[in-house]
């Protein structure tokens, strides 16, 4: 197989997708997947387009992205020197967007084998979309995990438990301004130095430069 | 002239009516009272700790759901804080049984965003690796399915025959569980000698395992008594709820990623057959997985013959920095697809992973599939659906 079908998958045309979105569509993004963007209101009635008039009957997955870079870094800091100062500038991925913090979810077409990439914005202020579980079933569950992971509502959302965490856990675990506790409390050993191991030389050690 | 005509005599037969009517009578007049019925976290039948919450009428289900989370690990939040050739470790423990084949995925899309393909040697070991590690997986669900019945014999079959396989990938990864073998741009290592005419061998014996367990499970009567026809998922409720691998192929859908989704792997250059099943039952997604056993050890002896010559590396840069961008990248896991939304920012680490296990969405099914069952039922339902906790909860 060559290279360029090895890394081309199946894309369905942008126009194809375009014309059944109308003005819902925001933006779009292709390369070798096709990314949309759809208006937060029009997320459910997107969805079941794509399900309905397209044929994407099958669900793949549905999480979210906290585009904020995290304050904490990749948790190397050294507990005992002040916290570096860090950039926290949001900047959206493919397709774009406007807030902090995005739902996407990637469904296909068991027909033709062609999938997308659907992103929507969640407003910052009130954290809330709508569910499309009565559109696909199958996201009832992942909205549940997207819920007490990234505190993002689904309005008309039968029962958002929580999937994984105990029922009094505080905080969503996956927002990126919630400090990873393990890399809190024990420092990462990469910012100790390794000591030499026993029989070999400082001197000999040195061909990782 | 009915079967009781002819088996009982007239005094006999009279004493049979009545005490048929004494039971119709009875199921009239007896009041059944729910109740709740906890199954697990510690159960045989959960493979790990699944909890099932089921309300019963009687000896049916009402409603049940299940209860994950006894094993969440956050492996999503984790690898935000580890590079890229870190996460494969990590990655390793979400499908235990069948590690090598979750490292693939991710590998090829940290791949993909940073425009690096495997020599053509390393993207053929991986390949027969991966349907190794398939191998590997669904014998010992095979062999499991009998316990789920009451047949112990099988299970005993299958722990012997997956041992060779297992043994196979710890000769050449070194890792019996836990290869983390794969490389950004290959392979750490090349094949040992003598692995390839050993490897022969095992197939055939896999090969020979999978008849033995079609003569004891799926020709026994009362295998097929409890599968057939019960926790039947038809094509339409398996797609929305995102049902993939054999649960997807076993309710008529024909769609195997292997085939159907191009990837630097090497399924191409073997021939074999995707199976399906028209039933949607208990029974048809056993007998596809039966199949897929029987059509991996086929391919892992094509493959075995024509592994090209070259390096098992392609040229990487020693401190791995992958370009900002967002790939996707599935494949088809013994348990179904698998796939990594990886977002780089251009750093040492990915920014952002999501993990799309076939587990999570397979048992997502349950409290539908689950619905009017009778009890005994839940546990052949659960077992043919085929999770690994470790790939429920991350």
């Amino acid at each position: 197989m060559s290279t360029t079908s090895s890394t081309q998958p199946h894309i369905t045309s942008v126009a194809e997708v375009t014309a059944a979105l109308g003005d819902r569509l925001v933006d779009s993004f292709k390369k070798d997947d096709l990314w949309l963007r759809v208006r937060t209101d029009s997320w459910k009635s997107s969805m079941r387009t794509l399900r309905e008039s397209l044929g994407f009957h099958y669900f793949c997955f549905l999480s979210a992205i906290d585009w904020m870079p995290s304050p904490f870094g990749r948790g190397e800091d050294d507990p005992t020197e002040p916290a570096p100062e860090r950039d926290t500038t949001i900047r959206q991925g493919y397709a774009g967007g406007s807030t902090r913090m995005q739902v996407f979810a990637r469904v296909s077409n068991p027909i033709n084998h062609v999938s997308v990439i659907v992103k929507v914005d969640v407003p910052d202020d009130s954290p809330a979309i709508e569910s499309i579980h009565d559109v696909y079933a199958g996201a009832n569950w992942h909205e549940r995990e997207t819920h007490e992971m990234f505190g993002i509502g689904f309005v008309g959302h039968p029962d958002l438990r929580n999937m994984y965490l105990p029922v009094d856990f505080e905080g969503h675990p996956l927002r990126k301004d919630y400090p990873l506790l393990a890399r809190m409390i024990k420092p990462w050993p990469g910012i100790v130095d390794v000591e030499p191991l026993p029989g070999g030389g400082n001197e000999e050690g040195g061909d990782e430069s | 002239m009915s079967l009781t005509d002819r088996v009982l005599g007239d005094r006999q037969r009279l004493a049979y009516i009545a005490s048929q009517a004494a039971d119709s009578r009875l199921n009239v007049e007896l009041e059944t009272e729910g109740m709740t019925l906890n199954i697990g976290p510690q159960h045989p039948a959960t493979h790990g700790t699944l909890r099932i919450i089921a309300r019963l009428d009687g000896e049916q289900v009402v409603w049940a759901e299940p209860s994950c989370g006894y094993m969440h690990r956050g492996y999503e939040k984790l690898a935000e804080v580890r590079t890229y050739p870190q996460v494969t470790s990590l990655v390793n423990r979400i499908d235990w049984l069948g590690s090598f084949a979750n490292e693939v995925p991710f590998i090829l899309a940290a791949e993909k965003l940073m425009d690096v393909e495997a020599p053509a040697r390393a993207q053929h070991i991986r390949t027969i690796l991966f349907e190794l590690s398939r191998i590997a997986n669904v014998s010992l669900f095979l062999g499991d399915l009998g316990v789920q019945m009451g047949a112990i014999t099988p299970v005993f079959f299958a722990f012997r025959d997956r041992e060779y396989v297992l043994n196979l990938i710890e000769g050449a990864t070194g890792g019996r569980f836990h290869p983390n073998f794969d490389r950004i741009g290959g392979l750490k290592d090349d094949l040992p000698k003598g692995w390839i005419a050993e490897t022969k061998a095992v197939m055939k014996k896999l090969r020979t395992f999978c008849d033995q367990i079609e003569d004891l499970l799926f020709g026994n009567e009362i295998f097929q008594s409890r599968t057939r026809g019960i926790g039947v998922i038809p094509r339409d409720v398996a797609l929305q709820y995102g049902l993939s691998g054999a649960n997807l192929r076993a309710s008529g859908v024909d769609w195997d990623l292997r085939r159907d989704h191009p990837l630097p792997m090497a399924w191409n250059k073997a021939d074999w057959k995707v199976w399906t099943h028209p039933d949607g039952d208990s029974y048809a997604r056993c007998w596809v997985r039966l199949q897929e056993t029987r059509e991996a050890t086929k391919i892992v002896d094509q493959l075995l013959d024509t592994i090209p010559s070259g390096p098992i590396m392609a040229k990487v840069p020693k401190i791995i920095k992958v370009p900002e961008g967002e790939a996707w990248v599935s494949t088809e896991n013994p348990l179904g697809e698998m796939g990594y939304y990886v977002v780089s920012r251009g750093e040492l680490g990915p920014f952002r992973v999501k993990i799309r296990s076939a587990s999570f969405n397979n048992i997502s099914v349950a409290p539908w599939a689950l619905r009017g069952v009778y009890v005994p039922d839940i546990v052949t339902i659960l077992a043919s659906l085929y999770f690994i906790l470790g790939d429920i909860d991350r």
